[in-house]
């Protein structure tokens, strides 16, 4: 009997709950290292067209976005639902692409201004007229690197 | 009595995770997960104004690629579905039967390979200002299909190997041979430029 009643005593150990942080600080460090940093509020709708032959972008550093599509709907009561460009923050035309692009390259290393992209992220509906535009005033402004966004189709 | 140790007080880890989930979560708002990929391109850089245009690209050396309005596709005036277009331009380019309405070959040094029979066919891609910019880089991708499949076959053919595995100089040599030539000109109905 002495066998049974010998346990009555001990209490269960305890849970220790000291290694969940480091779980989660794994977790952290993993998002941490794939995601990166979102720097502008993107205000047009923007759903790239499917494509299979991807390139990876390689330089995020050398990059400037260029985004082009409609409003999303939180815009549309005050920008309507017409094609826009979105440059970092706020809506602008194709006059103001050059300053933009030139601005950036300002801010670029020497060395580095010849590797200069524009990552184009257009909304597959968007017409070819708008993305001429906008492919004629890169020309003009010398940046010549150019890149469609796109998302891989299965 | 005096046997006993005096326990250590543990410290509570139970706030750590607390702590570090806060900031996962301040991650996961702020960041973003996805990859920038795409299709590079190089746009022609603008001609000085007292350039001469020559036409120097002789009218079979041309694949006329053009995507209306409708977003339908006609090659060389035909139309043609979008499925069909990456082996028409491989065998536009190739010429496997040297077709005189297709692309001459000339021979061109390539450092690494020799003399080689590089292709001067020239994909000629036009649109109008209401083609659909999805139809447009459908287009685009399949024309960049036909020459990731032409260099692949090269590589292989060459050195044996799959054009991604080859090292840096073997890739430019291949490249030289299939280089992409895909020029576009602005849809006829743009606007004027301005200066």
């Amino acid at each position: 009997m002495a066998k049974f009643t010998g346990k009555k005593g001990k209490k269960l150990a305890g849970f220790s709950t000291a290694s969940m942080g480091d779980i989660v600080f794994i977790l952290l460090f993993f998002f941490m290292v794939t995601t990166t940093m979102r720097e502008t509020e993107v205000k047009v709708r923007t759903e790239v067209p499917k494509a299979s032959e991807l390139v990876k972008l390689d330089r995020k550093d050398l990059t400037v976005y260029i985004n082009i599509g409609p409003p999303i709907a939180s815009e549309q009561a005050r920008y309507g639902t017409d094609t826009r460009i979105q440059l970092n923050d706020s809506f602008k035309t194709v006059d103001d692409i050059r300053n933009f692009i030139a601005a950036f390259r300002e801010g670029l290393d020497e060395k580095d201004r010849p590797y200069m992209t524009t990552a184009l992220k257009i909304d597959k509906e968007t017409k070819m007229g708008v993305v001429s535009d906008v492919k004629e005033e890169l020309r003009r402004c010398q940046a010549l690197k150019i890149m469609y966004n796109a998302i891989k189709a299965e | 009595m005096a046997r006993k140790k005096k326990e250590m007080p543990e410290l509570n880890g139970a706030g750590m995770s607390d702590i570090s989930f806060l900031l996962l979560c301040f991650f996961l708002m702020t960041s973003s997960m996805d990859q920038s990929m795409g299709i590079h391109r190089v746009l022609p850089p603008i001609p000085p104004p007292d350039q001469k245009i020559e036409n120097q690209i002789k009218g079979h050396n041309v694949l006329q690629v053009l995507v209306d309005g409708q977003d339908r596709l006609s090659v060389n005036a035909k139309v043609m579905d979008l499925s069909d277009l990456k082996d028409a331009a491989k065998e536009f380019i190739l010429n496997p039967t040297n077709d005189p309405s297709k692309s001459t070959k000339k021979d061109e040094e390539i450092p690494g390979v020799g003399m080689y029979k590089v292709s001067e066919a020239v994909i000629s891609l036009q649109n109008v200002r209401s083609t659909s910019y999805e139809a447009y880089l459908r287009v685009q991708d399949e024309l960049t299909k036909a020459y990731n499949e032409l260099r692949d076959e090269a590589a292989r053919e060459i050195f044996g190997r799959k054009f991604a595995d080859l090292d840096n100089a073997q890739r430019d040599a291949i490249t030289k041979i299939y280089r992409q030539r895909i020029s576009e000109s602005p849809p006829k109905d743009t606007r004027k430029n301005k200066n």
